[in-house]
């Protein structure tokens, strides 16, 4: 079955932070745009949006101030993705960003010149930027080495407030940690974060909770909990528990697929709402053909039921491997919707090192798409492969942002670019035309 | 301490040694400097020879893995799986070999029945069309992890002192003879001595290393052969390409995988031995000629093992080495109490046990004749879940309420880690995620650890068998291990799992960053 054609000025393929902050930033222009593709992925976002943690990654060098370390990035690795950005453009595209979500329920905190140290499921710490707000409190007790309580639950693997406290009290005396059995699912042995964050929208489910966890409150100012403070309005629930608490209740990411990452994806489909002309999740992109006019023509599966969007624009931020943007075989790495070039190393024997935790990092994450100065990917000649397809995200090259601790702000910063490249570029059209 | 025999090395000749001597009654300790089947012990296809793999180049050593392999079946079952073997050749083939095959096998007293090459492909589906020749053989599948487990139980049971991670530094020798050895415990850094009436190093291919600490030189080849382990299981017999030894020309069923291999590679340092790109390359596109499902298939994991090979290699490199066996009195070198073992195969390891046990209990005066030959090993039940699929067996038919499954690639529960490390502590080890994975399937599934290696370090700490520095040193040290096998393997999926368990440990974790 063939549906008749859908138009609108840009089709963003990818459902991950970077394709969902370019239909945020597309929608904000005005442009008619449509999404496809799944954002399963999503769900496996942190819901900490780092902007710059670690450079230069060989001597694991730690940036407090991200604003800083973008200056020497952009000095050490020309080719980055960011260096096409200015610091301004990166601010601007954060604060719009974060204005988004909180309007969409999911407010964020941060430090806006510095990073923040929040704790890990496992008691490392990680440097990010943007901060849930449920988790902000978090950050405060840290810097300030408040006493708190770490909870964890019985139900909940992987999670271990023990261990956390005992990795941390070295430098942080005031720690202790509680383990409870989580309430009202108590018959099942297991409970996925989700489930609890579902349980926990009711308030008589948060009172149990809440006297559970009363008990062990003895002279300290937070308590820290996995994150299942809800899927919606976790800024609600988090003041209410605390509350019936007593001291602030802050949240600790869990192990992946975590809420906050689900909430991010909540977030995004609820805060475009109606503003995206059309929106396929749970669709793929079978083709897409650029045609003579200048539109792209998109074919959108499953291959029984095939739509076709036709877009003035393309912004493809299928992501690298796990997105299904970028496919690897034995013997080379291709890009998988328009066969783009890929930078990459010349044999698969340079892709890895021997050593997982090589310092160097491994050499496949700095492959990619290579594009001009407005995010067009570039053909085998060195020039834009197509006038208006624009690329943002983990797939672009010369950047790891796993070691590096730069993925979020990778994604919003480079979807923030190509919108607006595809913006101008239109604008100095409809210019010249006139 | 004092004890009548140390054994030096605890792959499956020391431990089947130890269970040799145990049940003769005589005194033990074994002592290895990691763990059970650390070396070729553990890296090799879990294959129990026919003997036909070796009928033109090594007769002896054919007979007598034909002879073991049969006992085996009968003594040791439970490590077995009798899935019968096929030696196919394919078109392009050397057909003088393909000719001469049966006389060869003939004239070692190895039974094999000719097949019609369509009649093969019946009954194994995955076999290429191009199939030109096909026999029966008596191949079966071994788990070499339940088999070294199931001898170091039973030595134990019978006395035997089990030492894991306890490194060799050096002898003390006087009068031509080791007074005392001494050992260092590596995970605590502490020293030990041990006075034995005699001394038996199995330590494989690292069996020239420890005979040159008591200055005896013996000339070890190191022979790296790299395997592949599938997804799934591919075919349900092993398949064996009909021609002279050579790389990539067995597949061995291993429960619900297939392992597909070797090369043989002649390296310098045993102890740095990894799988290499070009290995795989070269074991899939050799493979893929028997089997063409093994050009496309998914593979979890590469590994490989070191075989010591004994001699010197001549003409054809290292395959033409004997796969036989040696025994070594050092007497005659002037040490009268310390004989070495090495060479032989996984499928022969009893037969190696038996005469080195004869060789110590000449000298020890014992005249107990070896029961290994007649006496069944028994089944232990601590050790069988290495085997796939039967955690999750017992986990369906009865489970308690709290009884969450921490490995959901491979189904393994807590109450399995449980009496995982009981038996651990029971052999006088140490819990960490590196020996409950070595017991376990834990960290083998499609995962390969990125969700089951926290979880399980976790647990530990709770357990307190891990203190919280332990914990990320231990998840580290496992990451690293199952990357060994993972790098050379990263294509299509295993590509994408890894770039989820990088974004994991050093995205979130940042376990690259700072070392406890």
């Amino acid at each position: 079955m063939n549906l008749d054609p859908m138009e609108c000025d840009l089709a963003v393929i990818g459902c991950g932070i970077a394709g969902m902050a370019a239909t945020m930033f597309a929608v904000n222009r005005g442009l008619s745009t449509c999404q496809v593709g799944s954002p399963r992925e999503i769900g496996f976002a942190s819901g900490l949006l780092d902007l710059l943690g670690i450079h230069p990654i060989s001597e694991a060098k730690p940036w407090h101030d991200p604003w800083a370390g973008l200056d020497a990035l952009v000095r050490d690795v020309p080719q980055h993705p960011y260096a096409k950005l200015n610091k301004s453009d990166i601010r601007a595209a954060f604060d719009e960003l974060l204005e988004f979500l909180k309007s969409a329920g999911l407010p964020y905190s941060r430090h806006p010149e510095y990073n923040s140290s929040i704790i890990t499921h496992i008691g490392t710490m990680k440097t990010t930027y943007g901060v849930p707000e449920t988790m902000w409190k978090g950050v405060e007790a840290f810097e300030q080495k408040k006493p708190c309580l770490i909870v964890d639950f019985t139900s909940l693997k992987g999670f271990n407030a023990g261990l956390i406290v005992n990795r941390l009290k070295p430098s942080w005396p005031g720690l202790c940690a509680a383990r409870i059995d989580f309430p009202v699912n108590r018959l099942m042995a297991e409970v996925l974060p989700e489930h609890m964050a579902n349980t926990l929208a009711t308030p008589n489910n948060r009172e149990q909770l809440a006297q559970l966890i009363r008990p062990h409150v003895n002279d300290v100012e937070f308590v820290g909990i996995p994150a299942v403070l809800g899927l919606y309005r976790p800024t609600d629930i988090a003041s209410d528990i605390s509350q019936r608490v007593g001291v602030p209740v802050f949240e600790i990411s869990t192990m992946p697929p975590a809420i906050t990452g689900l909430r991010l994806k909540e977030a995004f489909e609820r805060g475009m709402g109606e503003k995206r002309a059309h929106y396929f999740p749970r669709n793929h992109v079978t083709g897409v053909k650029h045609e003579k006019t200048g539109r792209f023509k998109v074919s959108i599966g499953p291959d029984n039921v095939s739509q076709t969007v036709l877009s003035k624009g393309v912004v493809l931020a299928t992501g690298r491997f796990i997105g299904g943007g970028l496919h690897g075989d034995r013997t080379n790495i291709r890009e998988t919707l328009f066969d783009l070039p890929v930078y990459q190393p010349e044999t698969r024997t340079k892709w890895h090192r021997v050593d997982f935790l090589d310092r160097r990092g491994h050499l496949i994450n700095q492959a990619g798409l290579e594009t001009d100065d407005h995010f067009r990917p570039l053909a085998s000649n060195g020039r834009p492969a197509f006038e208006t397809l624009f690329a943002a995200g983990s797939i672009l090259a010369h950047q790891d942002w796993k070691r590096m601790k730069c993925g979020a702000g990778l994604a919003v910063a480079t979807a923030f670019g190509a919108v607006r490249a595809f913006v101008d570029h239109f604008r100095s059209k409809n210019y010249v035309s006139k | 301490m004092k004890t009548q025999v140390l054994i030096i090395g605890g792959g499956i000749t020391g431990t089947g040694l130890a269970r040799d001597l145990a049940l003769r009654g005589v005194e033990c300790i074994l002592v290895d400097k990691r763990d059970i089947n650390a070396g070729a012990s553990g890296g090799n296809h879990g294959l129990l020879h026919s003997g036909g793999r070796y009928v033109a180049t090594d007769p002896v050593a054919a007979r007598e893995c034909h002879e073991e392999g049969e006992l085996l079946k009968h003594l040791a079952p439970q490590c077995i799986e009798d899935t019968g073997g096929l030696f196919i050749a394919v078109e392009g083939d050397d057909e003088k070999y393909i000719a001469d095959f049966p006389s060869l096998c003939a004239q070692c007293g190895i039974p094999i029945q000719p097949m019609d090459p369509e009649q093969a492909r019946e009954i194994e589906p995955a076999l290429s069309e191009k199939v030109i020749a096909a026999y029966s053989v008596q191949d079966a599948a071994v788990d070499p992890f339940m088999l070294s487990l199931e001898n170091l139980s039973h030595a134990q049971e019978l006395g035997v002192k089990w030492l894991s991670h306890t490194k060799v530094r050096g002898f003390e020798i006087r009068n031509s003879r080791i007074r005392s050895v001494r050992l260092e415990y590596t995970q605590t850094a502490e020293e030990v001595a041990i006075e034995a009436d005699i001394v038996v190093n199995a330590a494989g291919a690292w069996a020239g290393l420890v005979a040159g600490l008591a200055g005896i030189p013996i000339h070890i080849l190191y022979s790296k052969g790299t395997l592949l382990i599938t997804q799934s299981r591919i075919t349900r017999r092993v398949i064996n390409r009909l021609r002279p030894a050579s790389d990539a020309d067995i597949v061995v069923p291993g429960g619900v995988v297939s392992i597909v291999g070797t090369t043989s590679i002649r390296i310098d340092d045993p102890d740095d031995a990894y799988p290499t790109i070009k290995e795989v390359d070269l074991i899939i596109d050799d493979a893929k000629v028997m089997i063409p499902a093994l050009d496309k298939t998914r593979y979890v994991r590469a590994y490989c093992g070191v075989r010591p090979l004994f001699g010197s290699a001549e003409g054809d490199g290292d395959r033409s080495v004997s796969r036989g066996f040696t025994v070594m009195d050092h007497g005659g070198q002037g040490i009268n109490n310390f004989i070495t073992i090495t060479g032989g195969k996984l499928t022969t390891y009893r037969l190696m046990a038996e005469k080195t046990a004869d060789l110590v209990c000449q000298h020890l005066g014992v005249s107990k004749p070896c029961l290994t030959r007649t006496k069944p090993l028994p089944a232990s039940h601590h050790d069988r879940w290495t085997e796939p699929a039967l955690a999750p067996k017992v986990w369906l038919k009865d489970h308690g309420r709290d009884d969450v499954i921490l490995c959901e690639c491979e189904m393994v529960p807590k109450s399995v880690v449980d009496s995982i490390i009981d038996s651990i502590h029971q052999y006088g080890g140490k819990a960490d995620l590196h020996s409950i994975g070595l017991r376990s399937r834990i960290g083998k599934g499609p995962c390969q650890g990125t969700f089951c290696g926290p979880r399980v370090m976790s647990y530990l700490f709770d357990r307190g068998e891990l203190s919280a520095d332990q914990c990320l040193q231990s998840l580290r040290d496992f990451a690293r291990g199952r990357w060994k096998g993972l790098h050379s393997i990263l294509w299509d999926q295993q590509l994408k799992q890894v770039e989820l368990l990088e974004a994991m440990e050093c995205g979130m974790l940042g376990l690259e960053l700072k070392e406890e």
